[in-house]
């Protein structure tokens, strides 16, 4: 019923549009509130830097949109969702913020989201991985961009095992997005002709991964997947390296490494790891353009994250210029009418569950020898189309897919 | 003291200055009441119960701290325990009424309240304070693997549901003065503990405990009383915290809450019974206005800075040193 | 194969072996803070901190100056131990003589002023540090490889214990500091300058949680945050071994080590949780810890 509602209330906004557009925008003012861990774990992969590419994204679209101007207000998350829920609730009820970016922890993005269901704004998560934003937690109000753990499973799991990575061991960090993350790629693994031959759930955060290792060592899998994020990942990586896991004859799998993480390893000690990645700086020329003008802000290579970020704020103002509304609803059907077609995604598509769907690459780190500098880590073997990427809507379990 | 003594007058004299200082009192509180009553208009309702949930937490944490000498520090435990109890029972019993979840959310921190009393309450100091980490710590483990928790996602969507089935607690403004009430009638609790024989109790065993027992009471039952008090009004907090904010996360268990509530009651001013309530008001201030302004990425630092200060200068609090203030200039 | 529990014996020695490495880690970082508690009485909640500006001093040191693993294993400590000295100095010397919970959260404050400052610096992905090349590889023990890097930890680790055991326990300095830190006064009338004792003594344990640190920059991830989890894993060690023991410290560190290395392989994801659980079930039975002397 309130569905039906929105729609009507949208048709007739866009209806309205056609004859006095500029009224439509409130306050003649589009404010977008960043919401980000500016300070803790998930720091690099948005943060600060990811203010940057929201404001570059507001400078190349003009600073205004049908004459109206464009406000940012930002805030750090801490990482916590009732420190976040107040920040928003008031950037949404006092402060009039049209959409809020960045969203990163997934606990933040799932409170944020209720409090814009409930308060008719949008959203668009930029940073979290979970894929239950848009499946059990979906609302009318909110947008996931980047990617989720289910392309990453996808992606890498589907991509190693047809290579001939057969037996896989499992590092999983024991939360829930390592479980999510475990089961997506059980079910990959598994459907594709390989099995899973044991897995060890190691506390969050680990510092010391060499007990872990050594189990997987004497598995004797093939592949050692690590369905874990952040330090985890990085520490795993690099006890692997230390014991000699990959020169023992066994693959390792990342299923989340974001670049800074990468950057951070270093090519000697990551090379030859596969990994999913939304998008990577050094693609093509548009990509690089781009990714030059973000170092000159910010004196390093964007993320898949910073580049969402940028990307999906032109988008945003796109949609409100094109209907001259900031109304969330009205944008949001816009945004989902519209293709995106930028230097971060060819071809995506919003979903009625909010999902973007965009291709996915499946990278290898390269080896010291193939990288030319710090930043030149990645190449990309294999494009994963935006279908076969992202669970189908055939499988949601969100309130807006009609299954 | 070159008077000539003389118990009569000095007598007289003190119960003049008691009754002086009651009025005063009685003038402080009812203003702050006034300005509690009026305060959600000017400011931002769910804000507010923020502050008032902490500021319970912090005074919570002060009886067994400031009035008892005991430092926990694994409180946070018994903030998440509430908060996830309530938060799961009013999610998934749609008949509950959100009073129901509340009580059900502090008899679960009253209960491992119990629990904890009596593993750490035979340990002294230092002792006392690691038995209480590594018991909160195991709690954190739990909250962790279950399930019902959602783990680090965290629990979304509690409904606030009506209280006692008649008041609708989605108004921010029936909320809001639920959350006082409750507040407020945990806050003279307090004063009414601190100020009867038995607050007299804890105070003699925090000064000089074998001097108590010497006296021939049986200490750790005053203390164990004490923390289980202490823990089912954190665990209230946090129930209450759940409903206002519709959710529990993990933040609310980890062992840097544990440490929050001790900066608040730390810079309050630990050992008076405002001090936690205005400790709590500015370390959430603090931590909220910084988180939005331009000094966002720097808000721990300065949080260190403040524990450094108030350590080094301020070891009253803010309400001790005024009250210290007072003394010497007023007085 | 012999099984033990359903594990194979030759992954069990491994885990084993694995367990007294971390158990040694572990050992040299409760080492520094039971010396100061031991000796100062101060409850140093920055000693994760130091045990960090250890390993990014390491890489600092690297990056701007080119200056070596061998190197940086004496200087960093150094470095990051007349850092402690100043803390000592300007900051604790201020509340001596207080209750000594006070110590614990002036430390604490001040390591959320080094680890938030230094994440505005240098982020929270890791700064890169690549094995010092005499470290790289290993050899097969037929039950497991061990990198020659893991050999040098155990062995490097345990050696600076003993020594420091050694020191403080065995030796003329080592009575005099445990004298003077008792009896100040009646030092002080002896013609030692105690204050100044007391500020090494910090600076000591503060070196050992940074010489720890240089050790860690080649096998974990450097990070500002990196000692804020591992902070409250050595208090328990410590803890455990009755606060102040320096030797109690040292055998609890090991016997942590293999104790959390039995659960990653029986019962993982309770492998951080079970440090917790033995130290209840410690303090449960004995009030100060195995080693402690009670108050």
């Amino acid at each position: 019923m309130t569905m039906m509602k929105k729609l009507l209330t949208s048709a007739v906004a866009s209806a309205l549009m056609a004859t006095g557009a500029q009224a439509a925008i409130s306050d003649n003012t589009v404010k977008i509130g960043y919401l980000a861990d500016m300070s803790g774990t998930y720091r690099d992969l948005a943060g600060p830097n990811g203010l940057a590419a929201l404001e570059m994204a507001i400078k190349d679209f003009g600073g205004k949109v049908n004459g109206a101007k464009i406000e940012v207000v930002s805030a750090d998350d801490r990482n916590s969702p009732d420190t976040s829920s107040s920040t928003v609730r008031r950037w949404v009820e006092n402060d009039k913020v049209d959409l809020v970016a960045g969203l990163v922890a997934s606990s933040v993005s799932i409170a944020v989201s209720k409090i814009l269901e409930e308060n008719d704004r949008l959203g668009i998560v930029s940073g979290s991985a979970a894929s239950s934003i848009t499946n059990e937690h979906c609302t009318p109000n909110h947008i996931h961009y980047v990617y989720d753990t289910y392309p990453l499973a996808n992606g890498t799991a589907s991509a190693v095992v047809k290579e001939g990575g057969k037996s896989w061991y499992l590092l999983t960090a024991d939360y829930a997005f390592g479980h999510a993350l475990e089961g997506d790629v059980t079910r990959v693994v598994e459907a594709n002709g390989g099995e899973i031959v044991g897995s060890v759930r190691h506390p969050f955060p680990t510092q010391d991964f060499s007990s872990f290792i050594l189990q997987a060592q004497a598995s004797g899998a093939d592949v050692v997947g690590l369905a874990n994020a952040g330090a985890d990942t990085t520490n795993a990586i690099t006890t692997a390296s230390e014991f000699g896991v990959t020169q023992s004859g066994q693959t390792l799998a990342a299923l989340l490494l974001f670049l800074t993480d990468v950057h951070a390893l270093g090519a000697e000690t990551a090379q030859g790891i596969q990994l999913t990645t939304g998008w990577y700086w050094d693609m093509n020329e548009e990509t690089r353009e781009w990714s030059d003008r973000f170092m000159k802000e910010t004196g390093v290579r964007p993320t898949m994250v910073h580049a969402g970020i940028y990307s999906s704020t032109l988008q945003y103002l796109n949609a409100v210029a094109a209907t001259g509304s900031d109304d969330a609803q009205t944008v949001r059907k816009q945004m989902m009418e519209t293709p995106i077609n930028d230097m971060f995604a060819k071809n995506g598509r919003i979903r009625e569950d909010g999902r973007m769907v965009h291709d996915m690459f499946l990278a290898e780190v390269k080896t010291p020898a193939e990288s030319r500098d710090e930043w030149d880590l990645y190449k990309i073997l294999r494009t994963i189309p935006a279908d076969e990427a992202y669970r189908p809507l055939s499988e949601s379990k969100c309130k807006l897919v009609n299954n | 003291m070159n008077q000539t003594f003389n118990p009569a007058s000095i007598h007289q004299a003190i119960v003049e200055q008691q009754k002086a200082q009651d009025r005063k009192k009685m003038i402080v509180n009812g203003v702050l009441l006034l300005l509690l009553m009026a305060a959600p208009f000017v400011m931002y309702p769910v804000f507010l119960m923020k502050i008032l949930c902490f500021a319970l937490f912090a005074v919570a944490f002060n009886l067994l701290f400031g009035f008892t000498g005991l430092l926990s520090f694994g409180h946070a435990a018994f903030l998440a325990s509430g908060g996830y109890t309530t938060g799961y029972l009013l999610s998934n019993f749609s008949g509950l009424t959100t009073e129901l979840g509340i009580l059900a959310g502090t008899a679960t921190a009253t209960a491992m309240g119990l629990v904890f009393a009596l593993l750490s309450i035979r340990r002294q100091g230092i002792y006392f304070a690691m038995v209480t980490l590594a018991l909160a710590q195991l709690v954190f483990f739990f909250f962790v693997q279950s399930e019902f928790t959602g783990g680090e996602d965290g629990m979304h969507g509690i409904p606030r549901g009506e209280l006692f089935g008649l008041i609708n607690l989605e108004d921010n403004l029936n909320m809001y003065y639920f959350v006082l009430a409750v507040f407020i009638a945990c806050y003279l609790l307090v004063q009414r503990i601190v100020s009867s024989p038995y607050g007299q109790i804890l105070k003699a065993i925090k000064q000089n405990e074998p001097r108590a027992v010497s006296l021939g009471y049986n200490v750790d039952r005053y203390k164990i009383l004490a923390f289980v008090i202490s823990a089912a009004l954190a665990g209230l907090a946090g129930s209450m915290k759940s409903v206002v904010f519709q959710l529990a996360s993990l933040n609310d268990a980890h062992w840097h809450m544990s440490g929050e509530v001790i900066l608040m009651t730390l810079v309050g001013g630990m050992g008076t019974l405002l001090g936690p309530v205005v400790g709590a008001t500015f370390v959430v201030n603090v931590e909220y206005q910084l988180s939005q302004g331009p000094l966002r990425d720097w808000v721990d630092p300065i949080l260190g800075g403040i524990f450094v200060l108030t350590v080094l200068a301020f070891r009253s609090g803010i309400v001790g040193e005024l009250q210290k203030f007072m003394r010497k200039n007023l007085g | 194969m012999t099984m033990i529990f359903g594990v194979p014996l030759a992954v069990l020695s491994g885990q084993l072996l694995i367990g007294i490495i971390n158990g040694a880690f572990y050992a040299l970082l409760s080492l520094g803070l039971a010396v100061i508690f031991g000796l100062l009485k101060i409850i140093n909640f920055a000693h994760g901190a130091m045990y960090m500006l250890g390993a990014l001093v390491t890489v600092v040191l690297f990056d701007l100056l080119g200056v070596n693993y061998w190197v940086a294993l004496f200087v960093a400590p150094v470095l990051v131990g007349a850092f402690g000295i100043l803390i000592e100095y300007f900051l604790l010397r201020r509340i001596a003589g207080q209750d000594h919970i006070y110590s614990l959260l002036l430390t604490f404050g001040v390591a959320l002023i080094i680890q938030g400052v230094l994440t505005n610096i240098y982020g929270v992905s890791g700064l890169r540090y690549s094995m010092p090349d005499l470290f790289k590889g290993g050899i097969n023990l037929g039950f497991m490889f061990l990198p020659y890097y893991r050999a040098w930890v155990i062995v490097v680790a345990l050696l600076v214990c003993f020594g420091t055991w050694f020191i403080i326990e065995k030796t003329k300095l080592g009575s005099y500091l445990r004298a003077g830190t008792e009896d100040s006064q009646l030092m002080q009338g002896f013609g030692i300058n105690v204050p100044l004792l007391v500020s090494l003594t910090y600076g000591f344990g503060v070196m050992l949680a940074a010489f720890a640190g240089v050790l860690a920059a080649p096998i974990y991830s450097v990070t500002p945050v990196m000692g804020s989890n591992i902070l409250i894993v050595v208090f328990a060690v410590v803890v455990i071994g009755g606060m102040g023991s320096i030797g109690g410290a040292i055998i609890t560190g090991i016997l942590m080590g293999i104790i959390e290395g039995l659960t990653k392989t029986f019962y993982p994801p309770a492998s951080s949780a079970v440090i917790f659980l033995v130290m209840v079930v410690v303090l449960m039975i004995r009030p100060a810890g195995l080693f402690g002397k009670e108050a």
